[in-house]
């Protein structure tokens, strides 16, 4: 079936309908990671968005659910140049196509998914319609899609009430994040194997109780920190910080999260009563936004975002530079930072836009990208051991 | 970290003579990194025994030095230019070991010299089998079972602890020379005394075999304060077991999910972090199909022709930002010149798929076996872009020029579905036109897969392929159909085929409909950044992003595609002359190529690149677009050449000289006409189609004859025949692709073969220098030793070889360059074949001579007159040292193939010696070419009766260089009568000790084996040169070529004359 992309400027793309055979209205935007499109329409974050993937061939390897991060898909509308009819991986569960169906998600195929990139690279994300409706009209349309707004998504992607995750009592011995297989040769007769990590990971945080406010958060936060050792309990997003504080966590870990961080005022509001405490801090992306607005810094949306795995943040303490994962339209304005609250810890090495801050005088800091990963680099992955160190300190002052 | 300022004079190590495994992308990383040392300021000292590449031209380094690339050559170098640094890291596994060499000698520590980049250290943790494995088990990355073996013995006890099968891999070879995979104990013990041989420190590896497991590369860069990225990753749709350099690649990885990718992007920057790499590296990764298993197969820490082939895949250079690294910049502080907006420490992202076929040789050494191992025969390899993956594959499969264009290429209809399974347990070139025809005949992915472990998501693409196929040949085309069809990049000629449709009509219906190629850009960011780099691909169904220009002057120049055996680097070196030549006159460039080992297709050579196919119906798709004023062919040599008259149909101008002079040259009858009007004397003959007529032909001639197609590359298919039954055979073997042009039956004459390459403006003519070759006529010009300035032949001679040129020079109208090869027989000068074109020794004799004839080449096409250049027509005077140009082969790599020269091209590459004398030149070039003797002073000598008299004369000289002599029954009878010294061997049908055992005692330094005619596999001189090759004993095949040997080793000398090229 012939479906169609309108967008807000009145172009439109016409391809072939995928997935849920339903008309939207969303935010659109674009991502620019290679693999990982799983993750990518699982993450919250998309949440009131619909996301072009930059990269043509989608849906190769098919659908892992163990590769989800969350229970279900968030976008409203997926945009691609070629879905594989062919999904081939040893973990497969279903296909893409299948994926989509299932999870009530309509897209578009078959589009020239370069030339949409370029238009939102010149013109700026805007919003648009996918629709099989052949006798759209733009008068009808276009305002519209100049009427839409994500709104307050936090809300609709949080939990929906409190939760706890056990930390790992042991290093987790296979899969994907844990490494692979390391062979000792007099074994290998035997068949025998023995397996370890590739990733040197300790389980440094046993014993850490971390309190995980849900604005949208990725699972892999959580597991990031259960997979080194510390209990995590998992707040909705409307917990009051008096709830919070009342527990006694070691750590308090804010999460990722969609749409316009100056939307999120009742948030804002407790997560200034957590600042005031003297519990360690760690914020993630719309988290990080949300701690610099409750700190009197501004924040800006920026003219197409950072959607990918590739983008390199500077770590201005050290000077080394990481690739990272992100995700993000909103960025904290650093001209309009107090130095006596809070100083850039990390910047975007490709257009110089805050990357992370750190908080002064107190044991907060908060990066805008994802050390979370999933999809993206590891190369991150760092930050988890950084925060519970800081939980240490603070256990110990 | 700001750029190193003790850092002012480096010398760069290149990696020599192009032979199998190490080709022209050590030319491209080696130029990048030149160009970006001087951007900044710092003196280069370039040493490389290769005159065909760019890297040595003048303009790329201050010093040049076309010297033998041995630590002794280097150490005399370096105490002559007094370098601060040395960067061994871009030229490939030669200049890595030398630096490796000079480095653990001590020698740059005692004269003040810093290694540049990755330390010693490091290199060594990289390369040592056992050192690599030490570190990778400190690190808790796994790599297979394996150990580091120096005696067969322990490699049979170790491999009887794993069991079979195992991987052999010898310690610093390039390619992978020696290696394998044996099966069993017999395979294990030839493979491995075989590999412990060839490995410079007699080391080899004996690893549990992970055939079958999918082969993953990551190409990374680190800086020196541990910032790390990954530039690209690879696939291969060959599973482990068939050398990378031999296997379809793909990039980025397509059956990978994020899991997987990122797991092993984190194990590649463990991995390097580790070892400390500061540059480039690669690494090699087995993933197992149905687990997150994997192991590291290997790391290369340098540039690497997988790191061009990302390079190019992704237009992120990583050879100038290595260079960049070394000096000190880390990734952060380095622009990335695409996009003028991001910095080096930007991972590519692509929003394309990238397809990389492998250009083997077995076109031109039919015995050889087709099989594909873990040892590389790729002599070159093709890239093509496109936004879907079947699309990709159409195009790389088309820019081949092997006769190939779509899946139907290769014909095996004949095959029963039982005979095809058993066909597709045979890994070669052919693989995937198997499993097109498995698929036809309807054998299941699933089958195919388990045979071929080829994942199912490639089974399919090829599926679709054939899919396409089918509904064209039965559907009514439709709109939609032809659509989808150029949507997968079928080419209109194979959609013609299919449907029935002319091609010409197709090509109407696609005008007619819009259905047109678009272009869009490689631009390393997927579009989030704006690029000024205009580096294009083709699509269709897309917009096109190729912006209209409209300059004054337009010119697209036409490369020369895929490396093979025939027509190598020294035409990407005249492309990218002229490239630059049109530019400085004020020309807007366009280079059309396929090859991501080259120069020309570095994106910011011209104004403007296009990766693509070079067909006809491509390159129509650019013109139509670009409408450029004019096209210049006759530096891209035959695939260029070739082009012309489609070019001429588009309406393109081509610049130069015209297609009916080129025409002129090659076709017998006009050509012939034309040496009548200028009186200048060939051999006798004539054209047939037939054996029959060839025989006809042949004996109105009288025997011995020259047998060969017109149109041909580098003698492809040409042949001495002495009788009948080899006319019959060799026509059968020409006449297997259908030929469009007669083929040539000459009187064969021998004498002394002599070339000569101009300029001509329409009036005047300019000879750099006259080149004679040692060997007679016979062997094909590429594969002689030439010699500048021609050492025997008499002013007469010259004054006549001169006063030729320019008579066919003006009546072909030439208009830029033109190559003629003569025979000397006394005073008489024979021409043998005219080329109105650029020619292998164009790079030679323009570095020899310091006079830049490509560039004059251009600007007389341009419309400027030699004498306007400022040069005095005529041959210009006599260099006053001898400069010889040694042809390299590839032998070792091609199991079967016949090494004996002959009239047929079977060189890969070629180095130079330059000296004051004759004799010093000789040696180096010997020396360059890898010929490092004496060693154990023992040789063999088993000659032809022809040949016996100079056996005699040249035996008694080795003789008295102390040389032990071994020769077979005629020949040791010869020798012995006329007083030389030679014990008698066995024939190999003999008893034990044979010739054959002698050579596998490894006790001798050299073969001399002249061959009896014909083409027989069968007989014993076959399997002697086969086993000398492949056992890494020289072994020389003509007489004069041995002659030349003595006489340099008469000569040696460990004291050079070096001279620096660049002051010529």
């Amino acid at each position: 079936m012939k479906a169609f992309l309108i967008l807000e400027d009145g172009t439109v793309f016409e391809g072939i309908q995928i997935g849920a055979n339903k008309e939207i209205i969303s935010e659109i935007v674009f991502n620019t990671s290679m693999a990982g499109y799983l993750e990518v329409l699982t993450d919250p974050s998309y949440a009131g968005q619909a996301v072009c993937m930059t990269y043509p061939l989608i849906g190769n390897y098919g659908v892992c659910r163990e590769d989800m991060e969350a229970k279900r898909a968030w976008p409203d509308g997926f945009i691609v140049r070629e879905l594989s009819r062919m999904a081939s991986n040893f973990r497969k569960d279903i296909t893409i196509q299948e994926f989509l169906e299932e999870q009530g998600i309509p897209g578009i195929a078959g589009i020239d998914t370069r030339a949409l990139t370029k238009i939102l690279r010149e013109k700026g994300t805007m919003n648009g319609m996918i629709t099989t409706n052949e006798a759209y009209d733009l008068k009808d349309v276009l305002p519209k899609l100049k009427e839409y707004t994500t709104g307050k998504v936090v809300e609709k992607v949080t939990c929906s009430h409190k939760y706890e995750i056990k930390g790992s009592e042991a290093l987790e011995q296979n899969g994907p994040l844990s490494g692979s297989a390391r062979f000792v040769p007099e074994d290998y007769a035997q068949g025998k194997r023995e397996m370890r990590p590739s990733i040197t990971r300790k389980l440094n945080g046993t014993g850490k109780k971390v309190a995980l406010l849900d604005l949208g958060a990725k699972d892999n936060i959580a597991r990031s920190l259960a997979q080194r050792g510390c209990d995590v309990t998992v707040y909705p997003a409307l917990t009051k910080a008096e709830e919070i504080i009342a527990d006694r966590p070691d750590g308090i870990m804010l999460s990722n999260g969609p749409g316009d961080p100056k939307e999120c005022e009742s948030i804002i509001k407790e997560i200034r009563k957590l600042y005031e405490t003297d519990i360690p801090i760690f914020a993630i992306c719309l988290g990080h936004q949300l701690m610099a607005l409750a700190t009197g810094a501004d924040t800006f949306k920026m003219k197409y975002g950072h959607r990918g795995g590739n983008h390199p943040v500077k770590d201005l303490e050290t000077g080394r530079v990481y690739i990272s994962s992100q995700n993000h339209g909103y960025v904290v304005d650093m001209d309009k930072l107090d130095p006596k609250i809070a100083v850039p810890a990390f910047i975007n090495v490709n257009d110089g836009t805050n990357e992370g801050l750190s908080y002064t005088g107190k044991n907060i800091f908060t990066v805008q990208y994802h050390p979370e990963a999933c999809p993206g680099p590891q190369d991150s992955s760092y930050l988890f051991d950084r925060f519970i160190k800081m939980m240490e300190v603070g256990k110990n002052a | 970290m700001p750029k190193n300022p003790n850092v002012k004079r480096v010398m760069v190590i290149g990696s020599g003579p192009i032979v199998i495994g190490q080709a022209a992308e050590f030319d491209y990383a080696g130029t990048q990194a030149c160009r970006s040392l001087k951007e900044e300021g710092v003196e280069v000292i370039l040493v490389n025994s290769n005159p065909a590449t760019i890297m040595t031209d003048k303009n790329i380094a201050d010093k040049v030095y076309i010297e033998p690339l041995t630590a002794k050559v280097l150490e005399q170098i370096i105490e002559k230019e007094k370098p601060d640094s040395i960067l061994p890291t871009l030229g490939g596994q030669a200049g890595l070991n030398l630096g490796m060499e000079l480095a653990e000698s001590g020698f740059l520590a005692s004269h003040n010299v810093k290694l540049l980049g990755t330390t010693a250290n490091t290199i060594k943790k990289a390369e040592d089998r056992q050192e690599f494995k030490d570190t990778m088990e400190k690190i808790g990355e796994p790599c297979a079972a394996s150990l580091v073996v120096e005696t067969v013995e322990d490699g049979v006890a170790f491999t009887n602890t794993i069991g079979y099968p195992v991987v052999l891999r010898p310690a610093y070879t390039l390619g992978g020379s020696g290696g394998g995979i044996a099966h069993n104990q017999e395979e294990l013990e030839s493979i491995l005394e075989n590999g412990l041989r060839l490995s410079r420190v007699g080391q080899v590896l004996v690893e549990r075999c992970i055939a079958g497991w999918k082969e993953i590369e990551y190409e990374v860069m680190r800086d020196s304060a541990g910032n790390c990225i990954t530039v690209c990753n690879m696939e291969n749709i060959d599973p482990v077991g068939v050398h990378t350099g031999d296997s379809i690649v793909v990039a980025p990885s397509q059956t990978l999910g994020d899991k997987e990718y990122q797991m092993l992007r984190t194990s590649a920057l463990n991995i390097i972090n580790e070892l400390e790499i500061t540059g480039g590296c690669n690494v090699q990764f087995a993933l197992h199909p149905t687990s997150f298993e994997y192991c590291v197969i290997e790391v290369n820490p340098r540039v690497s022709r997988s790191s061009a082939l990302a390079s190019k895949a992704t237009g992120y250079p990583i050879a100038k930002v290595a260079a960049k690294i070394a000096l000190g910049y880390t990734l952060d502080e380095i622009k990335n010149a695409i996009t003028g907006k991001t910095y080096a420490s930007f991972e590519p992202t692509l929003d394309y798929c990238v397809v990389k076929l492998p250009r083997l040789p077995f076109d031109k050494f039919i015995t050889a076996k087709r099989t594909l191992t873990t040892q590389m025969k790729a002599t070159g390899e093709v890239m093509s872009i496109c936004n879907n993956f079947e699309g990709a594959l159409m195009k790389a499969i088309r820019s081949l020029e092997q006769h190939v264009d779509c899946l139907l290429s290769y014909d095996f209809s004949n095959l029963s579905v039982e005979e095809l399974k058993e066909r597709l347990k045979i890994v070669d070139d052919q693989r995937i036109y198997v499993i097109a025809e498995a698929l036809r005949k309807g054998i299941d992915y699933d089958t195919i897969h388990e045979i071929t472990m080829i994942d199912h998501w490639f089974i399919d693409k090829l599926a679709i392929l054939v899919e396409m196929e089918q509904k064209l040949s039965k559907e009514p085309l439709t709109i939609g159909l032809l659509k989808e069809a150029k949507r997968i990049e079928f080419p209109d000629n194979v959609i013609s085929r299919l449907t029935g449709i002319a091609e010409a009509d197709i090509k109407q219906m696609r005008y007619d409909n819009g259905i047109v190629a678009a272009y869009k850009m490689v631009d390393t960011c997927a579009a989030e950044f704006e690029a000024s780099t205009p580096y294009y691909y083709s699509v269709y169904g897309s917009e096109n992003e190729a912006v209209k220009t409209n300059p004054p002057k337009k010119v697209l120049v036409l490369g020369s595609g895929p490396i093979r055996i025939g027509q190598g680097i020294e035409f990407d070196y005249c492309s990218v002359h002229a490239t630059w030549a049109f530019a400085k006159a004020g020309y807007e460039t366009i280079i059309i190529n396929n090859n991501p080992e080259t120069v020309s297709t570095d994106f910011d050579i011209a104004d403007k690149l296009y990766f693509e196919p070079l067909t006809p119906e491509d390159v129509e798709s650019i013109v139509n677009i670009e409408k450029p004023d004019g096209a210049v062919v006759q530096f891209g040599g035959q695939t260029a050449i070739k082009l012309t008259e489609s070019l001429m149909k588009m309406g393109v101008p081509i610049l130069g000289t015209r297609a009916e002079d080129v025409d002129a040259a090659e076709d017998r009858e006009l050509f012939d006409k034309i040496l009548e009007e200028t009186e200048i004397p060939r051999a006798a003959g004539g054209t047939v189609f037939t054996a029959e007529e060839a025989k006809a032909v042949a004996n109105r001639l009288g025997y011995p004859v020259l047998v060969r197609p017109s149109y041909v590359l580098g003698g492809q298919g040409m042949q001495i025949a002495i009788s009948d039954e080899e006319i019959e055979e060799f026509m059968n073997i020409i006449n297997r692709i259908a030929q469009d042009h007669p083929i040539l039956v000459d009187k064969y004459l021998q004498g002394k073969e002599i070339e000569v390459d101009a300029v001509c403006d329409g009036t005047d003519i300019l000879i750099p220098g006259i080149m004679e070759h040692i060997e007679r006529t016979g062997v094909h010009s590429g594969d002689s030793i030439s010699v500048y300035p021609a050492p025997t032949i008499t002013d007469t001679v010259k004054e006549k070889i001169a006063e030729y040129t320019r008579r066919l020079a003006k009546a072909l109208h030439v208009k830029g360059l033109i190559n003629i090869q003569f025979i000397a027989i006394g005073e008489d000068v024979y021409v043998i074949e005219v080329n109105p074109r650029s020619s292998r020794t164009v790079p030679y004799i323009s570095k020899v001579t310091g006079i830049p004839i490509v560039d004059l080449a251009t600007e007389v096409i341009i419309g400027k007159t030699i004498r306007e250049l400022g040069y005095e027509p005529g041959l210009q005077p006599e260099a006053d040292y001898f400069a010889i140009k040694m042809p390299v082969f590839s032998f070792e790599k091609i199991r079967g193939a016949e090494i004996s020269l002959g009239p047929e091209l079977k060189s890969t590459g070629e180095c130079l010696g330059i000296a004051k004398t004759f004799n010093e030149a000789l040696y180096k070039a010997f020396l360059g070419a890898g010929v490092d003797l004496p060693k154990h002073k023992q040789m063999i000598i088993t000659v032809k009766d022809a040949d016996k008299g100079e056996a005699v004369e040249i035996g008694r000289r080795f003789e008295k260089l102390g040389y032990t002599i071994y020769a077979t029954r005629s020949t040791a009878a010869a020798l012995n009568e006329a007083g030389v010294k030679a014990r008698k061997v066995n024939k190999i049908s003999q008893e034990s000790p044979t010739v054959m055992d002698l050579i596998l005692g490894h006790r001798i330094d050299l073969v001399i084996d002249t061959p009896t005619q014909g083409r027989d596999k069968s007989r014993d001189g076959f399997l002697i040169r086969r086993t000398a090759i492949e056992t890494g004993v020289n072994c020389i095949t003509a007489m004069d070529t041995a002659r030349a040997l003595v006489t340099s080793l008469e000569n040696a000398n460990d004291q050079f004359t070096l001279i620096d090229v660049a002051s010529i």
